[in-house]
């Protein structure tokens, strides 16, 4: 076991693959300056060259393609995006081509790419800094979507992206970088389709992905000192999502909240709800509540911004309405992040 | 090159211009059957520029094409009955009837996929390229589109991205004068379309497209060039298309094209040049009259084996969506 933050964790799960396998390599804006994607890609230049570790021009579009055409003859692209916002630029390329290819083709041949994306939160990242992507790249199949929360996914899912033969997309939070864990060893041989329940709780369910998993958390403490036990499922993988497991909560508390780091409106929270409706309704003692970022491009102004997204406040009042309780006057503390800006 | 060799060379550009043109005669005989079910882009008129290429192609060179796809599918040897299966749908084809006309696919032949999206197939083969450089630049990339690709912005950011890494790439731009009903003066200032990425740092040259072994000639000296290290190249072909953009018929009198456009295609018709040469170079009428035979009796043969093919079980509308470790 060894202790290391989120980031560090990626730069461990690069370093080892570009380690073992002489076909991966990473490409992306900035992979190759003194700030290295927060320090994901340290040293990596000068350990495995220019030609494994390049910055591109700002071509979103163009470079998605690359990845795809370098993985058609034989290498294993890792493509970093420092915000997700751009991923829209490459919306042909990885929906139209990269998702589609093996089935078009009548699996003439696979695109084994990995893309990683950053969605940014907090100190005025504002509408286009801000935004999770998931729930528009898992609508269409042939792609797979991650979204590590823990230092230990973010090293094990980047593994078992690459190790993968499709494409798959990674979303990393911003506010995740900075939290410390404990890692396994570095292994190829992780399943990509989880969801880990990070918290076990017996009166109702909250299903919270990526940073709202976090939130979620301390939701979960603070409604515990009110006496209201929650368990916590954090679906790390969108596309497969690992069904049983959140069933199984949900059929345990017979109560669902979901929070999603993006919008509710046809998003990931939206999926899980149709999930439960369709596969756990017997189970369910109340309506489905969801949580999301509301509907409008995020404001800067930090009071609009702390409106904007849901936190361990809004989602321990959400888990008292749903247990017919009053919320208490004491509010759930705040979480606390070392993220300052500005990027 | 020797009159022997010059003959040999004419006479396979003649076989393979043969076949592009027969299949698809055979096509538009088909179409109204409504036995394809799929949209069609025909390359009738375009031959010379597919079997120029392919030959100029070595083994393990790659092309990457558009929904335009039956000529590069026929000239570099893919199987005409996987072709024909593919059109009709058939789990025989060579994408297994999830393709269809516009995403023929044949690795073992160089065709590494064709697409519906204009442009989109360029960044692709760009990628490719930057493969084999990584890998010891042992075979170049072919990125083939037409004159409506250079329309499109991954179209500059590849060729950037390309000339940057001095990647083996040939982009290869079959002008046909029309995409879809638009002309390239309707489109473009800069109606030179191979100097359109100049800035960038590519070089580029026009070519008639209509005459295979001129195709030949310049495709291979650009093709043997990045191979061997030189900077990325654009060949511009022109060539006309006879046919409706998607569709099987004519349409000479549409607004888009202008009089006496069929009488002047039929004119420079690049199955007549090449078998005028060869006539001249030696070859005897009768000869390549049982060339057609021949051709026409693969393509039947192809017909039946699509007709008798199976059509994809059931349980294969799932399958190949995700690849296993």
């Amino acid at each position: 076991m060894k202790t290391l933050n989120y980031g560090q964790a990626i730069h461990r799960a690069l370093e080892f693959a570009m380690e073992k396998d002489p076909s991966v390599f990473v490409m992306g804006i900035g992979v190759d300056d003194h700030k290295a994607v927060f320090g994901t890609t340290k040293g990596l230049l000068e350990k495995f060259g220019r030609e494994r570790v390049f910055d591109t021009p700002i071509s979103e579009g163009a470079m998605t393609g690359v990845a795809v055409g370098a993985a058609l003859g034989g290498m294993r692209p890792v493509h970093i995006h420092i915000r997700s916002d751009f991923l829209y630029l490459a919306m042909d390329q990885l929906l139209n081509m990269a998702a589609k290819w093996r089935s078009m083709f009548g699996g003439a041949a696979s695109v084994p790419i990995v893309v990683r994306a950053v969605i940014g939160r907090s100190w005025g990242q504002g509408a286009q800094h801000s935004q999770s992507l998931q729930s528009l790249i898992a609508h269409v199949p042939g792609i797979k979507v991650g979204m590590p929360t823990t230092p230990a996914d973010a090293q094990q899912m980047l593994l078992a992206a690459i190790a993968d033969p499709n494409p798959v997309v990674l979303f990393e939070h911003r506010l995740l970088y900075d939290i410390v864990g404990e890692l396994p060893e570095p292994d190829w041989a992780v399943e990509f389709k989880r969801a880990v329940v990070r918290r076990p709780g017996k009166d109702l369910t909250i299903v919270a992905n990526s940073y709202m998993a976090v939130e979620a958390l301390k939701a979960a403490e603070f409604l515990q000192e009110h006496g209201i036990e929650a368990e916590i499922v954090d679906p790390v993988t969108v596309v497969p999502l690992d069904e049983a497991v959140i069933l199984g909560s949900i059929r345990k508390t017979g109560r669902l909240i979901v929070i999603d780091t993006s919008w509710t409106f046809c998003g990931v929270s939206a999926e899980i709800a149709a999930l439960a409706a369709e596969k756990a309704f017997s189970s369910l003692k109340q309506p489905v509540l969801r949580l999301g970022m509301q509907p409008t491009p995020c404001p800067v102004s930090k009071p609009l911004e702390n409106l904007f997204y849901p936190n361990a406040g809004t989602i321990a009042d959400a888990a008292f309405k749903m247990m017919e309780r009053r919320s208490p006057e004491l509010r759930a503390p705040v979480l606390t992040h070392a993220f300052k800006g500005p990027f | 090159m020797s009159a022997k060799a010059d003959r040999e060379l004419l006479g396979k550009l003649y076989r393979l211009m043969l076949g592009i043109r027969l299949a698809e005669e055979k096509i538009v005989e088909l179409y109204p059957t409504d036995k394809i079910q799929s949209p069609i882009h025909l390359s009738i008129g375009q031959e010379a520029v597919s079997a120029g290429l392919a030959l100029a192609m070595g083994e393990a060179d790659r092309l990457y094409g558009t929904y335009r796809g039956h000529g590069p599918y026929i000239a570099l040897g893919g199987d005409l009955k996987k072709l024909f299966a593919e059109l009709y749908g058939k789990d025989t084809g060579c994408a297994r009837g999830k393709g269809g006309s516009m995403h023929l696919v044949a690795p073992e032949a160089g065709l590494m996929g064709c697409s519906a999206i204009v442009a989109s197939t360029i960044p692709i083969a760009t990628g490719h390229a930057l493969a084999s450089q990584m890998r010891g630049r042992r075979y170049a990339v072919l990125s083939l589109f037409g004159d409506g690709g250079v329309d499109e912005g991954v179209f500059f950011e590849s060729v950037n991205f390309a000339v940057l890494k001095n990647l083996p790439i040939v982009y290869v731009l079959e002008n046909n004068r029309y995409a879809i009903h638009s002309t390239v003066p309707d489109r473009h200032k800069q109606t030179e379309l191979f100097r359109i990425a100049e800035g960038l740092g590519l070089r580029g040259e026009r070519f008639d497209g209509n005459d295979a072994s001129n195709v030949y000639a310049t495709a291979k000296r650009a093709i043997d060039a990045v191979r061997a290290g030189s900077v990325p190249a654009l060949l511009e072909y022109t060539t006309y298309r006879w046919r409706e953009h998607v569709g099987s018929q004519e349409d000479y009198a549409a607004a888009y094209r202008a009089p006496g456009e069929r009488e002047e295609a039929l004119a420079h018709d690049p199955l007549q040049i090449t078998r005028k040469a060869l006539i001249e170079a030696g070859a005897s009428p009768v000869e390549l009259d049982g060339w057609r035979s021949q051709v026409l009796q693969e393509v039947e043969e192809a017909v039946r084996f699509a007709e008798q093919s199976p059509s994809p079980a059931p349980g294969r509308l799932l399958a190949d969506v995700y690849a296993s470790r």
